[in-house]
């Protein structure tokens, strides 16, 4: 395994809820280094719950959480309600059809509608950049982003940190690759802005035309060639490649992609022996990873972060339930 | 390896150089030596140039072959003999054939067949940028690229969505590839069949506008900015396009670009008359822009000379101006066209041959084009003063639709070694 920097803290779990500045998580920048770490720590204390018959928590007893999806989701969905369901929060899921509502006015509206509600959290997914951002404005209690455009998804970048902790005890000093469709991944943003927080080397790999313009001044050193990309990587974080997003070719054929920018066990070779892989999902088998990779138990970190996000998201919710009553208190 | 060869008695013309060097050169299929030696190892084969030139084979960097699909205007086997014959020892093929040369495994046909049937010229293919020349997705450029597709170009179809030709020369940046793209906008050229000028007035022929040509160019040079890809401006006709040009390679944009030699010797007065051998693609132009090519040619602001090469048929040709077929043969008069800018002291000599042999190879990243050891033993001997009058239907290549019949040239390929075999011999 890949040495461990000195200093660095270890995998340990906290006792107390954390405390963030930050009324909302719309960004990683919303956190600092030590909130972001704590977040961890706390999660770590939630992960053994989950493993219990009885999985119930009361803290958040009588808050009441919104979950409010302009876009389908399945995982993160499901994964804030059960993190709300078992912190004790009631729950609301309201799935909004992207298509029958417009942007702007009519998303103001909607949070008007759900401020009435007196929500204690509103967690938000949007097609459009910004828009978690636009809702924040216009309510009274904490956004969560879960995902808003081509823009940032703070809490998967969280529960990927926490996975990659997990396994290798910590941050500092790793060398990840995320791969593939950067261009149209939130995933991508957040996880350069949080993995640097935390002192790692970043480097982005895929074709210059799924590349943002500027991305290597993120802090992220930008690879074309996937073997030169992921050389000696811990991790190597693919994306999907996210079809729906896309007009017009941005690569000529899938079985191009797979071949120079698909994760194999040939070009996973590259890498640093035993290094780990990463999917946010769903995954696009034989696009950008293979099945080999993907379902191989030893390196695939891919269900674990499935199970982390809800430890994680648990954190996350008691942290903001938290800043929020400070604010009423205060 | 193959017996060696010694060529003395030489004026050798090194594209690397500015000066054309009396001397010698030794060569199996590589060459093992050039300068001034005596004495042939044993066993080689001396050969007396007697003072003629010798220069790096030729590579000609646009070639329309017929086949697949058009063998009825040109073969492997009859391009191979032309291209021998005119001292072009690399041709790079365009895609347009039937079926469009958008797919790896036609890559590999033409890089198979290709040489097989040659008669031993190197054959290389572009591959289409876009899927079926249509202009709307890129082909698989990384996978022909592996396959061995030298250059990536939409032929004669400029791709008109800019999104695309973006995409494309950013995705082809990954690979280094190298896109040619003929700029032409095709609206302001749609029906026009010569030079938009006072002739073609005359003439009442429907024209095509310079602007055609520079409004296409500088947004390609645009785009090649914006993406880093390396850009070809395949084929320039018009002073126009030249400042953008040379503003976009002073800022050290990946911007390139050829001429057909047609354009460099001829203008847009040898279409009077309804002359349709004379009808290329694009037209030739005035003489202010024939003039402003030679000199960008001669300052190296355009790197390649082409020969466009374009067989029809000669019924596609023998028609109304309008109705007849654009396009030209032009692989063994490629170097006799070049050569006339030299006699008339324009261009000096290295630099011509520079355009036709070092300078593709460079931008196609081959390692023939050069007078140098371990390069490849591709060499021509050639000489530079001999006059003839371009009888068209002695050409080797299927069609003769060849403007400069019956037209007094000088230079004449004596001998076309490849890999140090002989493949011509006048």
């Amino acid at each position: 395994m890949a040495q461990r920097p000195t200093g660095v803290k270890k995998t340990e779990a906290r006792s107390t809820p954390v405390r963030i500045r930050s009324k909302h998580l719309l960004a990683i920048a919303d956190l600092n280094r030590f909130e972001a770490e704590n977040l961890i720590d706390r999660a770590e204390a939630f992960e053994p719950l989950l493993e219990q018959k009885v999985k119930k928590l009361d803290t958040l007893r009588g808050r009441t959480l919104i979950n409010l999806f302009f876009e389908n989701s399945t995982r993160t969905q499901s994964s804030f309600e059960l993190a709300g369901k078992r912190m004790g929060a009631d729950v609301v899921n309201m799935s909004v059809k992207s298509s029958s509502v417009a942007k702007g006015e009519t998303l103001i509206d909607t949070a008007a509608t759900l401020n009435a509600m007196r929500p204690d959290l509103l967690v938000v997914r949007h097609g459009s950049s910004g828009a978690a951002a636009l809702l924040a404005r216009k309510v009274d209690c904490a956004v969560i982003n879960a995902g808003d455009g081509k823009h940032e998804h703070p809490t998967q970048a969280l529960l990927d940190a926490f996975t990659i902790r997990r396994r290798l005890g910590g941050i500092e000093g790793l060398n990840i690759a995320i791969c593939g469709d950067v261009l149209h991944s939130r995933v991508a943003r957040s996880n350069v802005a949080l993995l640097n927080m935390l002192g790692a080397s970043v480097r982005l790999v895929g074709p210059p035309t799924l590349m943002p313009a500027g991305a290597e001044r993120w802090g992220a050193q930008v690879f074309h060639d996937m073997r030169k990309g992921i050389k000696d990587a811990d991790v190597v974080m693919m994306l999907r490649v996210q079809r729906e997003r896309m007009t017009g070719g941005f690569f000529p054929s899938a079985r191009e992609f797979f071949w120079f920018y698909g994760l194999d066990e040939d070009k996973l070779r590259a890498a640093k022996p035993g290094a780990l892989v990463m999917h946010p999902g769903p995954m696009n088998r034989g696009v950008e990873i293979d099945s080999t990779v993907a379902d191989n138990p030893v390196i695939s970190l891919i269900e674990t972060q499935v199970r982390m996000g809800v430890a994680l998201r648990m954190a996350v919710l008691e942290a903001l339930a938290e800043s929020g009553a400070n604010e009423e208190a205060r | 390896m193959i017996r060696p060869t010694l060529i003395t008695n030489a004026k050798l013309i090194d594209p690397a150089k500015n000066k054309v060097e009396d001397g010698a050169i030794l060569f199996a299929d590589t060459i093992l030596d050039v300068g001034k030696f005596s004495g042939a190892p044993e066993g080689a084969e001396v050969i007396d140039a007697q003072g003629a030139h010798l220069a790096p084979g030729l590579i000609d960097m646009r070639v329309v072959i017929g086949e697949p699909g058009a063998e009825h205007k040109e073969t492997f086997k009859s391009a191979g003999r032309a291209a021998a014959a005119g001292g072009v020892t690399t041709m790079v093929m365009m895609p347009n054939t039937m079926p469009v040369i958008d797919d790896q495994s036609l890559v590999d046909f033409v890089l198979r067949r290709g040489v097989d049937r040659s008669g031993g010229v190197r054959i290389l293919p572009a591959a289409a940028l876009t899927q079926h020349l249509d202009g709307a997705l890129m082909t698989e450029i990384g996978l022909m690229a592996e396959a061995g597709a030298v250059m990536f170009t939409n032929g004669d179809k400029p791709v008109v969505d800019s999104r695309v030709l973006r995409r494309a020369l950013s995705y082809a940046s990954a690979f280094g590839a190298l896109v040619a793209h003929r700029p032409e906008d095709p609206y302001l050229a749609e029906g026009g069949v010569m030079h938009e000028g006072e002739l073609a007035a005359r003439l009442g022929l429907p024209g095509i506008p310079a602007a055609a040509e520079a409004i296409m160019a500088e947004r390609d040079l645009a785009l090649a900015e914006l993406t880093g890809g390396r850009i070809l401006l395949d084929m320039l006709s018009a002073a126009q396009s030249l400042p953008a040009l040379k503003r976009a390679k002073e800022r050290g944009v990946s911007a390139f670009a050829s001429v057909n030699v047609h354009h460099l010797v001829l203008n847009e007065n040898d279409v009077d008359g309804y002359r349709s051998f004379a009808k290329l693609a694009p037209p030739l132009r005035s003489e202010d822009d024939r003039v402003a090519l030679v000199q960008a040619v001669s300052d190296g602001l355009i790197d390649v000379i082409v020969s466009g090469h374009d067989p029809q048929p000669a019924e596609e040709k023998r028609l109304p101006f309008e109705e007849a077929a654009f396009g030209a043969v032009g692989l063994e008069t490629l170097l006799a066209g070049a050569l006339t800018l030299h006699h008339k002291g324009d261009v000096a000599l290295n630099t011509l041959i520079r355009a036709m042999t070092l300078r593709p190879a460079e931008l196609l990243k081959l390692p023939q084009g050069r007078l140098a050891k371990g390069a490849p033993a591709d060499v021509i001997v050639v000489d530079l003063g001999a006059p003839f009058r371009l009888d068209s239907d002695k050409l080797k290549s299927k069609s003769k639709n060849s403007p400069f019949d019956e037209k007094l040239l000088q230079g004449a390929v004596k001998r076309t070694f490849i890999a140090g075999k002989q493949v011509f011999g006048a």
